[in-house]
């Protein structure tokens, strides 16, 4: 018995010695950094010198207070902006991506397709270069005289001026249904409002040079996410499909009952990974617009970015991380919740519920 | 060159400094570790040579060779060490320096970003220390003032002036005694030479170019000197309703109306026939534009008389440096009048000294119109905490011809008092 445990203390040992360098790098490069930004968030720190020496005054929870509550003016109304953006720039670019790498999958993943190799690669590709290099191109694509707007003229379309156009989306297709008129926005609307933007300001939807943005990381991501639907969908045995067929599945039918629900986990995976990229955008905003038009691509990320680096509000800046963290935090948890396996655990309570009747039944009865 | 002065022009510069990033990073893993393991003199002390790490943000390969070569000599007559680093992200990097307790000995302070840095304690003042000091522009020492003390030397400057296309003027039958010298006469040749292919006048959005007109109304959008805003004073309001009016008529327009990044792109592709922009315009014109025949004149005078912006970037000192006295030595040789001709020559900028004002007039006459507006042009806002609410403000001006100035100018006002206070 004692000789076991020796052994097995041995075994502790080397164990903890195997992961130890991988502790110590992710201590080292993301626990300690993530808590100093969170002590930093706690703190008017300037910038200058450890946010640990003995000047630094904690603020408590002030610089929070600046970003939801009524004193924080501009600081508030900037963070509510860029996260109103972020919000459309989610709304829209996760279920767009997730939808454009299914199709582009199932495509590929026909057994009739030739040269197979040679699209994956295609699809790909956008996604292994540089997204930089990719922004740049866009801007030159999208200016006001480039080749989008060339095209669109050739067909009659007089093209927005994209990266100089702060119009929300919303706000003209309401114009365009006769909701309101943009020049002249409903009093309702712009008379009020909530966390220092109007509802107006609210419902503006992604302006056209967000937009921009979200077509952009749409097509760079849906490669990425391709691959890991591709690999799913080479997982589901053939028979499966046939045996469904035999029984009578029309095409839909075998994709929504056959396909789809083995898709489950990798669905799963991909939005989690979108949401969690897409609440996270910065290189895009950095390289191209910098927050501009009219603020309109501002995210959160950019901005705490910029109040940091370009303004030395360092803790309003930590305290923008963190809210995020939050944001993101909270919505992954309700997306995992929207995806839980239902059927598994309904058959989890049943057996749950067969024991316990088993249990409460009287000794020596039949089993 | 000093301003970022739009948001195509940012992104160019963005382009440039990652490109030069990349390329700075390689270099660095070349060379960085054997200058470090072959020399065994100490790093500094105070009797032995300095050696000083120079962080500079280069508009060019001109400006970097400029600063090495006037580096390099004053090493080898001062006998101390100097590196020159060319910053990709001159912010972060310095963000890095402070935070780490080893910045870099000297850098440039763009006088926009000069009030945050000297109030969390960053910056060394050692105007005190210079030879000479009050031979430099006052307007621009004023850029580098805060609570009454004078932190760095100005290294070089940049003013606004009207460029006006020479074939344009002559078409709408213009002559030389027509350049104008009142808001007026500015509005009148704006219309006469606005044709349906061209406007009149192109404006780069945001405050640093309608500034210039708060300025020739006196007023602007704060007191530096009593640290107040200012942006609610009555003049301010006139001057953005006079610029409103030009856009609103039409002989006028914002550079993103006619599809241009700025207002020298407007101005080089003949979309408008006169615009607004600084002694960088030159640079631009010569190397992308260079058909386009142009002259420069001052800005019109307005109702409380000639008016313009300064855009300036100061040698700062930092307050964690160990070779203090060492780098004020160093900036003393970079400020000479003698070096800023140099430069003036190298890459396109003025001298921030009054001494080298008329050699310079002699050597770039066709400049006269720029430098003139040392004697009367006003610094960016420089306020320390203010970064956000001229960002601010900024946005709102993207809206110029359509928006109520009065909301502008409040909103700024209001925002302003709540980070000064």
């Amino acid at each position: 018995m004692s000789r076991d445990r020796s052994i097995r203390r041995g075994q502790a040992l080397a164990g903890w010695t195997f992961v130890s360098p991988t502790l110590v790098v992710l201590g080292l490069f993301l626990a300690v950094p993530v808590a100093m930004a969170l002590w930093v968030s706690f703190t008017d720190w300037n910038g200058r010198g450890s946010p640990f020496a003995s000047g630094i005054g904690f603020v408590g929870a002030d610089n929070y207070r600046e970003l939801v509550g009524e004193q924080g003016g501009l600081t508030r109304s900037d963070f509510m902006t860029s996260l109103r953006n972020n919000f459309f720039y989610v709304l829209l670019v996760v279920p767009l991506q997730t939808a454009f790498a299914l199709f582009l999958a199932l495509v590929l993943n026909q057994r009739l397709l030739k040269a197979v190799g040679f699209f994956r690669t295609a699809f790909y590709f956008p996604s292994v270069v540089s997204s930089v290099a990719i922004s740049l191109v866009f801007l030159f694509l999208f200016s006001g005289t480039g080749v989008v707007n060339s095209m669109l003229d050739a067909i009659g379309i007089d093209g927005p001026t994209w990266f100089n156009d702060s119009r929300g989306l919303f706000h003209l297709l309401g114009d365009g249904l006769g909701l309101w008129s943009t020049a002249d926005p409903p009093s309702a609307l712009t008379g009020s409002g909530v966390l220092g933007l109007t509802w107006w300001q609210w419902i503006s939807g992604p302006s056209v040079a967000l937009s921009v943005i979200i077509m952009l990381v749409v097509w760079t991501t849906a490669g990425t996410f391709m691959l890991m639907f591709l690999a799913a969908l080479q997982d589901l045995p053939v028979e499966v499909e046939e045996a469904a067929r035999i029984d009578g599945a029309g095409a839909w039918g075998v994709f929504r009952n056959v396909t789809l629900p083995h898709l489950r986990p990798t669905m799963l995976l991909v939005t989690t990974l979108g949401l969690i990229g897409t609440w996270q955008v910065f290189d895009q905003v950095y390289v191209m617009t910098q927050g501009g038009p009219g603020k309109s691509t501002l995210t959160p990320a950019y901005l705490s970015y910029s109040y940091a680096f370009d303004n030395q509000k360092w803790g309003i800046a930590a305290a923008m991380a963190f809210v995020l963290f939050l944001i993101i935090f909270a919505m992954t948890s309700f997306q995992r919740f929207l995806f839980r396996d239902r059927d598994a655990i309904a058959t989890k309570r049943a057996e749950k519920r067969t024991k316990k009747a088993h249990a409460n039944a009287p000794a020596g009865g039949a089993s | 060159m000093s301003p970022v002065s739009s948001p195509s022009r940012r992104r160019r510069t963005s382009l440039v400094a990652l490109a030069l990033g990349s390329s700075i990073a390689l270099a660095a893993c070349g060379g960085g570790g054997f200058e470090e393991n072959g020399s065994d003199e100490p790093a500094s002390s105070g009797d032995g040579p300095a050696k000083l790490q120079v962080l500079i943000g280069s508009s060019g390969d001109a400006e970097t060779q400029a600063v090495q070569d006037a580096a390099d000599a004053w090493a080898e007559e001062s006998g101390n060490e100097v590196e020159v680093v060319v910053a990709n992200d001159l912010a972060q990097q310095l963000s890095q320096g402070f935070a780490g307790g080893n910045p870099p000995d000297l850098f440039y302070v763009d006088a926009g970003v000069f009030g945050d840095y000297a109030e969390a304690g960053n910056l060394y003042p050692y105007m005190d220390q210079l030879a000479d000091a009050d031979d430099f522009y006052p307007n621009l020492v004023d850029s580098f003032t805060l609570d009454g003390e004078a932190y760095c030397a100005p290294k070089d400057f940049s003013t606004l002036a009207l460029e006006i296309n020479t074939a344009a003027w002559k078409k709408a039958g213009l002559t030389d005694a027509d350049i104008p010298t009142t808001w007026d006469e500015l509005q009148a040749v704006a219309k006469k030479l606005t044709t349906p292919d061209q406007a009149g006048l192109a404006l780069s959005i945001g405050r640093d170019r309608v500034g210039a007109f708060l300025v020739q109304n006196g007023g602007f959008w704060v007191d530096a000197e009593s640290g107040e805003a200012t942006a609610t004073e009555p003049s301010n309001a006139e001057a953005l309703e006079y610029v409103q009016s030009m856009l609103d008529g039409g002989e006028a327009v914002l550079a993103p109306d006619v599809d241009a990044g700025w207002g020298g792109e407007a101005f080089g592709t003949q979309k408008a026939a006169m615009t607004i922009e600084g002694n960088w315009i030159r640079g631009a014109m010569e190397n992308d534009y260079p058909d386009v025949e142009y002259t420069v004149a001052e800005l019109p005078e307005g109702p409380a008389g000639k008016g313009t912006l300064l855009f300036t970037q100061c040698w700062g000192i930092a307050a964690d440096s160990e070779n203090q006295a060492a780098a004020v030595d160093f900036v003393e040789a970079m400020t000479t009048p003698e070096q800023q001709l140099t430069n003036a020559d190298a890459f396109g900028v003025m001298p921030s000294r009054e001494a080298a004002q008329a050699d310079y007039v002699e050597q770039f006459p066709e400049d006269a119109p720029f430098i003139a507006g040392g004697d009367y042009g006003q610094g960016p806002v420089n306020l320390p905490g203010l970064g956000p609410v001229v960002a601010d403000l900024d946005s709102q001006l993207e809206q110029l011809r359509t928006a109520d100035v009065e909301d502008i100018l409040e909103s700024f006002q209001k925002n302003a008092e709540a980070e000064l206070q």
